[in-house]
């Protein structure tokens, strides 16, 4: 295929919108915003439908569709659809001080894990094994699960990320004891760190059902369509899953919003190093990116009161929207936390209610054309010019946090909200808009990318670090060819190294990622 | 084994120190913050210590002051590598079998357990190992901080031999160490935990309650207590800072505390060598006057650096906190861009003795500074 004329589409699915855009390498042909609907599917051909319809284009000029969905972390937050886990966890005699879902929330774990069991096995550091896998109590588990009817098992193994082996063997064991029954392993889904691996394989294994329904619906969705190129969902990091893959590991789309909209903002302002700033309803997501690519978080992140270790872009989130209120507190102008959020359209006085916002300000300034111009002429103007001072500082405020520079950045400015900003800040070289920033999320679907990555603990004395690092990165650029990306796109996104404290020997952890472009001649299988 | 539960206990009008599920999460705040950057996951060992509350109830913390001289006192802690504890944590039974190895290998029961340094992971695994076997906790430790070496603390200081010391794997294998100094002890338990999958249970430094008295840092768990209070309380109150300097100044162990630099870490280098994590931390002022903080680190914070003069050095202990919530942050976790400040400490006094400066003076890092006290080198920024 001429890679000149592959077009690629775009879908970000969320809780309210469902957004579609229609590209040609860096080019929107067509965009469209339109509401979610209770069988995603359905809002997805709308929305299809419409950017097709909008540039003329057949459905077999469609090269590859690449859906962000925050779907699945709704469902996990508001316990929706979800499906009962069986729980086996390889590692006896260690770790048996902390049991799986240690630390959840009762309610959640009361729903979501139906029966538990711990079992004989593991690895080392070095990935040799403790002890034998206990094969006869894997498959009376297996048993147990079947007689109460739990269809979903999430096996975790200590050290799996460096030896999946036993794992992968009880994986066998519970299929053929439990036929039908969906596995999550723990090694396909995390990194080092037992329990956040787990309670990621727990609540992968919870998603199951809806897994299978959401997926299926998006392939309904294409084929009514009569779009036959291969899709892809789009992970927290910014690269592609396959749509099988996606089945499978559901767990993996979480936090992909914040990502896409971040990568989208990029590709519109043609930057690759930048701060964006995300400006929605309630809140502003201020976030780094680095080689095109978020800045990762380094802390554990709480989804739904459950801990994780998931890679998730580092955001600083500030209450400033357009929808926040604005209140005069004696000489002070206050503006946020608290937000009318999306029922901005019948409460902001530009819209006909009665509730003063930042959108209302920015209007009554005069740098922003929204609603009834004349609801707002009564604004005391020494007032307005302190709520936009005030609003301008609280981003100024957002930014110096994530800076990790002394210098002067450039800032993408997305989402609804952007219009709240159009002054100079402090610490931003230049303010990048674009007209099609309010759909930066399917944007950033559409030109995510393939990655791959390793997490494994090295010995630097034996074969030195330079090699160490070599052979992981080759191993790591392996598993991206494997998932579809184009060799000689393929670049080393992040190298880390963790020193094992504390013991002689050059033991290291070693994470590193890379990531490159579709390998679009092979498409990929969908 | 025989473990007793009363003896050695005196009556005291001290205020009763309880551990709980509900003051837990302080506990391992306050220790986190005296673990001075290192002692790795606190998170772990408060996960350990409640589901150790649940199945057993609350250990009895025993002031100094209760227990009786001829009571027998041993320490527990974990030896190991905290990324391997983060995959293995503990089966809880190796703990229950270092101890009573050690009480086998000495001949009598232990009365009480310790803590042998207040910070971290080591602090509250402690906690699990007393409510575990019913024994008491005493409210002392071996430093009053965290360091990387079972030869670093006072008992030794003191003269009071490490061994017999047991290590524990979590297959219960089972190595005694019967050597002739704490270093040697430290060095050759080394070598086994890498057999041992790096991460094994200790039980030594088995001594009478007269030698407790003597050759502890007292008063340290409900140091850690009132540190972690602190620092909630005062995010209450807006001022997390001022409630933990508040706290540590009063302290009869501590006495002295100083914020001596807040600033946006710029800078953060690390390496490995000799099975050590080592590196630099860089803080650039928020005033943008160019200030810049260099924090030295060996797993632990050792020294501190205002551009380029030294502000607290080991052993006093110094502490980076997110600017904002007082929340101490790890050496592992720190990264580019946080908002902290770096608070000093004054060492307890235990540390500063010639024997103690023997093991803990700046150049057994391999710093090349003197050891001036935190307190005499704010006077002289003073003056």
């Amino acid at each position: 295929m001429d890679k000149q004329e592959f077009l690629r589409i775009g879908v970000d699915v969320g809780g309210t919108n469902t957004d579609a855009v229609l590209m040609r390498e860096g080019e929107v042909l067509a965009s469209v915003k339109s509401p979610t609907t209770a069988q995603v599917g359905d809002g997805i051909v709308a929305a299809i439908a419409h950017v097709m319809t909008q540039a003329d284009i057949s459905p077999d000029a469609i090269g590859i569709v690449s859906i962000g969905t925050t779907h699945f972390t709704n469902a996990f937050v508001e316990r929706r659809g979800l499906d009962r886990v069986g729980v086996l966890r390889i590692g006896l005699p260690a770790a048996k001080a902390l049991p799986p879902l240690t630390d959840w929330p009762d309610d959640i774990a009361a729903e979501v894990a139906a029966d538990i069991e711990m079992v004989r096995g593991g690895f080392q550091f070095d990935g040799r094994p403790y002890a034998d896998l206990d094969e006869a109590a894997v498959a009376a588990a297996a048993r147990r699960f079947r007689k109460q009817g739990i269809k979903s098992v999430a096996i975790s193994a200590v050290f799996a990320p460096l030896n999946g082996a036993m794992e992968e063997r009880a994986g066998e064991i519970v299929s053929s004891e439990h036929p039908g029954s969906s596995l999550t392993l723990s090694c396909d889904i995390g990194r080092i760190g037992l329990l956040e691996r787990e309670n990621a394989g727990i609540m992968n294994a919870s998603l199951a059902t809806l897994a299978t329904e959401t997926v299926g619906g998006f392939r309904t969705a294409l084929k009514k369509l009569g779009i036959t190129a291969p899709f892809y969902i789009s992970q927290n990091d910014g690269t592609l899953m396959s749509a099988d893959f996606v089945e499978k590991y559901p767990v993996l789309t979480f936090a992909s919003g914040p990502t896409n909209s971040m990568r989208g903002g990029a590709r519109l302002a043609g930057l690759k190093d930048a701060l964006v700033a995300d400006i929605g309803g309630t809140t502003t997501d201020i976030g780094v990116l680095r080689g095109g690519f978020p800045r990762e978080s380094s802390i554990m992140t709480d989804i739904g009161g459950v801990r994780t270790n998931f890679r998730m872009p580092d955001v600083c989130a500030i209450g400033l929207g357009g929808g926040s209120l604005v209140s005069v507190d004696g000489d002070r102008v206050k503006v946020g936390p608290k937000s009318v959020g999306y029922r901005i359209t019948e409460k902001a006085l530009v819209f006909g209610g009665d509730v003063l916002t930042a959108t209302d300000i920015a209007v009554a300034a005069g740098y922003a054309d929204i609603g009834d111009h004349d609801r707002v002429r009564h604004l005391d103007p020494a007032m307005v010019e302190a709520a936009v001072t005030e609003m301008h500082r609280l981003v100024e405020d957002g930014i110096d946090r994530m800076k990790t520079t002394g210098g002067d950045a450039p800032l993408i400015l997305v989402g609804g909200g952007s219009v709240l900003i159009n002054r100079a800040l402090k610490g931003v070289s230049e303010i990048h808009t674009h007209e099609e920033a309010g759909v930066a999320n399917a944007i950033g679907a559409s030109i995510a990318r393939v990655g791959g990555e390793l997490d494994k603990v090295v010995s630097y004395d034996g074969e030195g670090r330079e090699a160490a690092i070599t052979a992981a990165v080759s191993e790591a650029n392996e598993r991206a060819v494997a998932a579809g990306a184009d060799a000689a796109s393929l670049e080393t996104m992040d190298i880390e190294e963790l020193p094992l404290a504390y013991m002689p020997g050059g033991s290291v952890r070693l994470r590193i990622k890379v990531a490159g472009d579709l390998a679009v001649a092979h498409g990929g299988a969908a | 084994m025989s473990v007793q539960n009363t003896a050695g206990v005196k009556a005291s009008a001290r205020r009763e120190l309880v551990l709980s599920e509900d003051n837990l999460e302080d506990f391992a705040r306050g220790a986190a913050f005296l673990g001075t950057g290192g002692g790795g996951d606190p998170y772990l060992g408060r996960l350990m210590a409640k589901n150790a509350i649940r199945e057993f109830g609350s250990p009895r913390i025993l002031g100094v002051d209760e227990l009786s001289d001829d009571a027998t006192v041993a320490f527990v802690a974990m030896i190991g590598a905290p990324t391997v504890l983060c995959e293995k944590g503990a089966s809880g039974d190796d703990i229950d079998c270092a101890v009573q190895e050690l009480s086998a290998q000495i001949g009598r029961p232990i009365d009480a357990l310790m803590p042998g340094e207040i910070g971290g992971f080591n602090s509250t695994l402690p906690v699990v190992a007393a409510a575990r076997l019913g024994l008491p906790l005493v409210d002392v430790d071996g430093m009053g901080r965290a360091f990387p070496s079972i030869a670093m603390v006072v008992m030794n200081f003191e003269g009071i031999s490490a061994c017999p010391f047991v290590l524990v794997d979590d297959h219960l294998n089972k190595v005694v160490v019967k050597a002739d100094t704490a270093q040697r002890t430290e060095d050759i338990s080394r070598s086994i935990a890498i057999q041992m999958g790096m991460s094994c249970l200790s039980a030594g430094y088995a001594m009478s309650g007269a030698e407790v008295k003597r050759a502890t840092v007292h008063n340290t768990l409900s140091a850690a207590l009132q540190i972690g209070e602190a620092i909630r309380e005062g995010r209450k109150a807006g001022d997390p800072l001022k409630a933990l300097i508040h706290v540590l100044e009063t302290h009869p162990i501590y006495g002295f505390a100083q914020e001596v630099f807040s600033g946006k870490i710029t800078d953060l280098r690390r390496e490995t060598t000799k099975g050590f994590s080592i590196g630099n931390c860089r803080i650039e002022a928020f005033d943008g006057a160019g200030c810049m903080a260099d924090v030295q680190f060996q797993n632990e914070n050792l020294v501190v650096l205002v551009d380029g003069v030294v502000k607290a050095i080991v052993p006093d202990l110094i502490i980076i906190v997110d600017a904002e919530t007082g929340e101490p942050i790890p050496t592992e976790a720190l990264r580019y861009g946080q908002r902290v400040s770096v608070i000093a400490v004054a060492a307890p006094d235990a540390l500063k003795t010639p024997q103690a400066l023997a093991h803990v003076h700046p150049r057994c890092f391999g710093l090349d500074f003197e050891f001036t006290p935190i307190e005499v080198l704010a006077g002289a920024a003073r003056a």
